[in-house]
């Protein structure tokens, strides 16, 4: 994978606007900025209530993707350009989750909504009708999701970058800042992980920064291009993104994203915990 | 926009006791803006979080205690930031007017 095959720009895709096999995907943090307009064409994606299973604290089902996707018109050939705000980072996770359930024509728009709109170009409220289709959705493809107990294999072992800001990472916060500080789970991070905030990726209007750039990024925090990688940060959210860099634009093999993340590690009993600015030792 | 609640959202249900509030609205001329990206930035100039406004331009982040920048990007308007000191138990609750000299304008 490379950002050519991975990345289009806002002048693609309004050239593509009324390609009956482009489908624009809009999923951000907050569902409800797709209502307050959206660009031509695109259907919505609400990432807490269309990709969570409801009962059990996972993804839905192939089953249930293949009924989702079905509805939204959505075909296995069809080109699924997805975007969203605050530098993509909920397209960005649905765009891992789709590439993990197998769809294999998938694009984020660089700079998502927000450059969109600092652009000033066109978002309308018409919620497009879509013809349904008979999606079939592929096996999972575990080689770019990690699980906790690979997760702590890995310590001093793979690369582990902790996406999250520092003051998550240190255990300062719990979350990021514009959620309560309200959780269950302890602060701190998994020993010997990295700490390069998601959003370094990103220049301010969303887009991503150029390759040379994000290798040195990676790079000053320690990233061993040799070994394999997995990213995590609070809730699996920030970590695609951080993924999507290091797989799809930089084309990294072996590159895991650890959606149970720190919810998930930091209520864990028998494991290793670091605290402070420092990865900390194996 | 006529009527729209000036400073930031409402604090009706959020525990301020606990938290280090930071929130307020984005005008341009004193009219709140329903289009714009407010960052919030920590003492090292890093990115920690970012929200677009609502519809009345309003924001709010929950921080912690100490020195903080908010970034404010809006279609047709010069990038400001704004230093602002949270406490845990307080609300700093800031008004961002863009600047009023367009970009390219």
């Amino acid at each position: 994978m490379s950002r050519e095959n991975a990345l289009v720009n806002a002048d693609w895709v309004e050239e593509h606007l009324d390609d009956p096999n482009v489908v624009l995907v809009e999923v951000d943090e907050d569902a409800e900025a797709y209502d307050k307009g959206h660009i031509r064409g695109a259907v919505k994606l609400d990432w807490n209530t269309d990709l969570k299973d409801g009962v059990r604290h996972d993804f839905v089902s192939k089953d249930q993707l293949e009924k989702l996707l079905s509805e939204k018109g959505i075909g296995n050939d069809d080109t699924i350009v997805l975007y969203g705000g605050n530098n993509n980072w909920f397209a960005a996770y649905a765009y891992w989750f789709l590439s993990y359930n197998g769809h294999e024509n998938l694009r984020l728009l660089d700079g998502g909504r927000k450059k969109w709109e600092l652009d000033s170009r066109e978002l309308t409220d018409d919620v497009p009708s879509r013809d349904a289709t008979t999606y079939t959705a592929k096996e999972p493809n575990s080689d770019i999701r990690a699980f906790r107990d690979e997760v702590v294999e890995a310590i001093g072992v793979k690369n582990l970058i902790d996406v999250r800001s520092p003051d998550e990472y240190a255990g300062r916060l719990l979350a990021p800042a514009h959620l309560p500080q309200e959780a269950a789970q302890i602060p701190g991070h998994i020993p010997t992980a990295g700490n390069v905030p998601w959003s370094k990726a990103a220049n301010d209007d969303g887009t991503f920064r150029d390759d040379d750039e994000l290798r040195e990024l990676y790079a000053e925090a320690g990233y061993d291009e040799g070994k394999d990688a997995i990213a995590y940060c609070r809730i699996g959210e920030r970590s695609s993104h951080t993924w999507f860099v290091l797989h799809e634009v930089l084309g990294y093999p072996n590159v895991k994203n650890y959606d149970g993340s720190w919810t998930e590690y930091g209520s864990l009993r028998g494991v290793p915990v670091a605290l402070g600015d420092q990865p900390g030792e194996a | 926009m006529c009527g729209a609640t000036r400073g930031g959202p409402s604090l009706d249900g959020v525990d301020v006791e606990n938290q280090a509030v930071i929130q307020g609205v984005v005008t341009r001329d004193g009219v709140p803006v329903s289009t714009a990206y407010v960052r919030l930035l920590d003492r090292t100039g890093e990115f920690t979080a970012e929200v677009p406004v609502s519809a009345t331009g309003q924001f709010r982040f929950f921080a912690g205690t100490g020195e903080w920048t908010l970034r404010t990007l809006a279609p047709r308007s010069a990038t400001v930031d704004r230093p602002v000191v949270a406490t845990i138990g307080s609300v700093a609750d800031v008004e961002i007017d863009l600047d009023k000299v367009a970009v390219g304008a």
